[in-house]
């Protein structure tokens, strides 16, 4: 599927294996700012505005009501707005109810279409690959550099499969199943490579689930994660706004349909997983690999050999605040955060939702939808109502406290369980520490105050 | 953008691994403008503490490695988040070049554009020339771009490999969108192609005209 991605886009060959490769879809939030910048100061003009599109996300306050932030980060609002406009290009601003994470905004509104090719300076773009595409995160220099071209120099990375067959148990979500292929292949072990998620498990998610395992392909070092196209992908895709209509849906299907890896394509490398043997996972450490089933412990750094390993094993309890052989279901909670662009779609919200109903949080407990018509969706169904019973606070939509660019992040010391999808060292603000899991397991460590086995609670 | 085309100087050695860049340069000086203001943001939660005050366990804090150019790190060096500017903050304390078992990929191409080498060597000879610069504090290393060589404080000379274009650039200081507009006739036919053999991939030609809020 890379390989027929790859050679439909390729504008030129240029030097070193390097090709020139051109860009469908390039999304926008407020940290391309600094690159639409040096555009106009360089005289050029965006080349494809059509193609190009912008929502405002990171720096947004998420606090109900939608109040407007400080200087600097209301600046880079305007600074957004003034230059999309400028640019011709499309903007979901504030006040716009398609107004979202981009790695939300864009499938919902039917722009991540399979066999594409979707950058965005953002990391977690690798989401768009749960559609059969080719999506992948760039740094300013090459925000840069699409806006003028609408085009990347490229060099093909290797192809990588994890396949993941069975079922997964009761209360086990793709979130724990990433997490477990992280904690196998390691937070480098996708490196230079683009990672194929495959097999019966996989086949069985929703698209939202979907984007949630390829949104954490990144953590795994993949700089891509992609899912085959299949009946789901195109049921999720017909009738949104951007996507094809009428007779070019028909041309775009057939397209699709001829996306998948053929029978006995020969991958770089391959990773098998048992989707029974996955079971709510949570991180205890502070790089995403860390992470183990909630009916472990927290690991003894002694015990591994490589001196490297165990060193940074150390300053990870140390910072998390952790003694070695702590069960984990014992670690207490301070806040609780539920949202980013890893969970915070509907279904996500849904899950959380089913936990809360009829309990009460015990600790703070924030739940950021991914975008409005997420929240509005949401609030159709009566959840806002079940999150606010139980003490949540509703909020507007944003990246919030996923990385606390806007300002909203936790306390020194605070122990956060977090939807999101990195546990860095001073990731959630200085000295907060993360746990990262699913939707459902971070509603029960809500109305727990502990780490808790959602499947324990009934 | 800057050439890189060879240097020696000190080298400071970072033996965790996978320094995400968050580490790198923490979230809430992204919104600051590229200047030199960014030297003090690199490694900010690490290298002082919560008044302002330098750490003296930091590597970059102790009198010998504080004027290095290099870094030679662990495994995974700059993964996570794609932010540019823990590039940009790299730059602006002064360092050229980075020494790694492997770095996070997009980490790496920020390099590139911003004329920093990343060099990619075998794990135990990356953990041999950290060791080297642990055992002599402020040891200097010396990187040949055009030679492909990174020759360590005792004088033994590794040989690492570059994507050829990644060097090209590199060496020639080139900027990559003057390149690219070089190409403007290969994007227009390309461009004309898509339209035609898939014509769905544009919204507005294929789909529908992007709806007004």
């Amino acid at each position: 599927m890379l390989e027929k991605i790859w050679a439909r886009h390729v504008v030129a060959e240029g030097p070193g294996g390097h090709v020139l490769l051109f860009v469908d879809r390039h999304l926008v939030h407020e940290g391309g700012t600094h690159a639409l910048a040096r555009l106009a100061r360089a005289g050029r003009r965006v080349r494809r505005p059509d193609l190009t599109f912008a929502t405002a996300d990171h720096y947004v306050l998420t606090t109900p009501g939608a109040p407007a932030g400080d200087a600097e980060t209301g600046g880079m609002l305007e600074t957004l707005a003034r230059e999309t406009a400028a640019q011709g290009i499309a903007y979901f601003g504030v006040g716009d109810s398609r107004r979202g994470i981009v790695h939300v905004m864009a499938p919902e509104q039917g722009l991540t279409l399979p066999g594409t090719i979707v950058v965005c300076g953002d990391s977690h773009t690798a989401t768009h690959g749960a559609f059969g595409c080719l999506a992948f995160g760039i740094g300013s220099t090459e925000v840069e550099h699409v806006l003028a071209t609408q085009a990347l120099w490229q060099r093909r990375p290797g192809a990588m499969r994890v396949t993941v067959d069975g079922r997964l148990g009761p209360g086990v979500t793709a979130k724990d199943l990433i997490l477990a292929v992280i904690a196998r292949i390691g937070a480098g072990g996708g490196t230079g490579h683009v990672i194929e998620y495959a097999g019966s498990a996989i086949r069985a998610l929703t698209m939202e689930e979907r984007m949630t395992v390829c949104n954490m392909s990144i953590e795994a070092g993949a700089r891509a994660g992609m899912i085959a196209p299949d009946e789901t992908t195109f049921a999720y895709l017909e009738g949104r706004p951007f996507a094809p209509r009428g007779e070019r849906w028909q041309q775009a299907l057939a397209s699709w349909r001829a996306l998948p890896t053929d029978p006995g394509a020969v991958f770089d490398r391959e990773v098998a997983l048992e989707a029974a043997e996955i079971a709510p996972t949570v991180t205890w450490g502070t790089s995403p690999e860390d992470a183990l089933p909630i009916t472990a412990r927290v690991p003894d750094p002694a015990r591994i050999g490589d001196p490297a390993r165990r060193q940074a094993a150390e300053r990870a309890l140390a910072y998390m605040g952790l003694e070695p052989g702590l069960p984990l279901t014992a670690v207490t909670v301070d806040r609780v955060f539920i949202g980013s662009c890893t969970n915070s779609r509907l279904d996500d919200l849904r899950a959380a939702a089913r936990v809360v109903r009829g309990r009460r949080a015990v600790v703070p407990a924030w739940v950021v939808p991914g975008s409005g018509l997420v929240k509005q969706a949401a609030e159709a169904e009566g959840l806002d109502r079940i999150f606010i019973e139980a003490g949540f606070e509703w909020r507007e939509a944003g990246c919030s406290m996923c990385v606390g660019m806007n300002g909203e992040v936790a306390r020194p010391g605070e122990r956060v369980a977090s939807t999101s999808n990195r546990n860095f060292e001073g990731r959630q603000g200085p000295g907060a520490r993360t746990h990262l899991m699913s939707p459902a397991m971070a509603a029960a460590a809500a109305v727990t105050g502990r780490l808790t086995d959602v499947r324990t609670l009934g | 953008m800057r050439a890189f085309t060879r240097l020696t100087a000190v080298a400071a050695p970072i033996d965790l691994p996978n320094v995400d860049t968050d580490r790198i340069i923490p979230a809430r000086f992204l919104r600051k403008p590229r200047s030199d203001e960014y030297a003090r943001f690199l490694f900010h939660d690490v290298r002082f503490d919560a008044r302002g005050a330098e750490r003296p366990d930091f590597v970059l804090n102790r009198p010998a490695y504080r004027d290095a150019q290099i870094l030679v790190t662990a495994e995974n060096f700059g993964c996570g988040s794609s932010r540019e500017m823990a590039v940009w903050a790299l730059d602006a304390y002064g360092i050229r070049c980075v020494i790694a078992p492997s770095l996070g990929d997009i980490f790496r191409q920020n390099c590139v554009k911003n004329g920093l080498l990343p060099v990619i060597l075998p794990a135990g000879e990356a953990a041999g020339l950290r060791r080297q610069l642990h055992e002599c504090p402020g040891a200097t290393i010396a990187v040949d771009l055009e030679s492909r060589t990174v020759t360590g404080p005792d004088g033994r000379a590794y040989r690492f490999e570059i994507d050829p274009f990644a060097r090209q650039m590199l060496l020639a200081g080139q900027d990559e969108i003057a390149l690219t507009l070089g190409y403007e006739r290969e994007l227009r036919a390309f461009e004309e192609r898509l339209e035609q053999e898939l014509p769905w991939v544009v919204p507005g030609v294929g789909g529908r005209q992007p709806a007004t809020s």
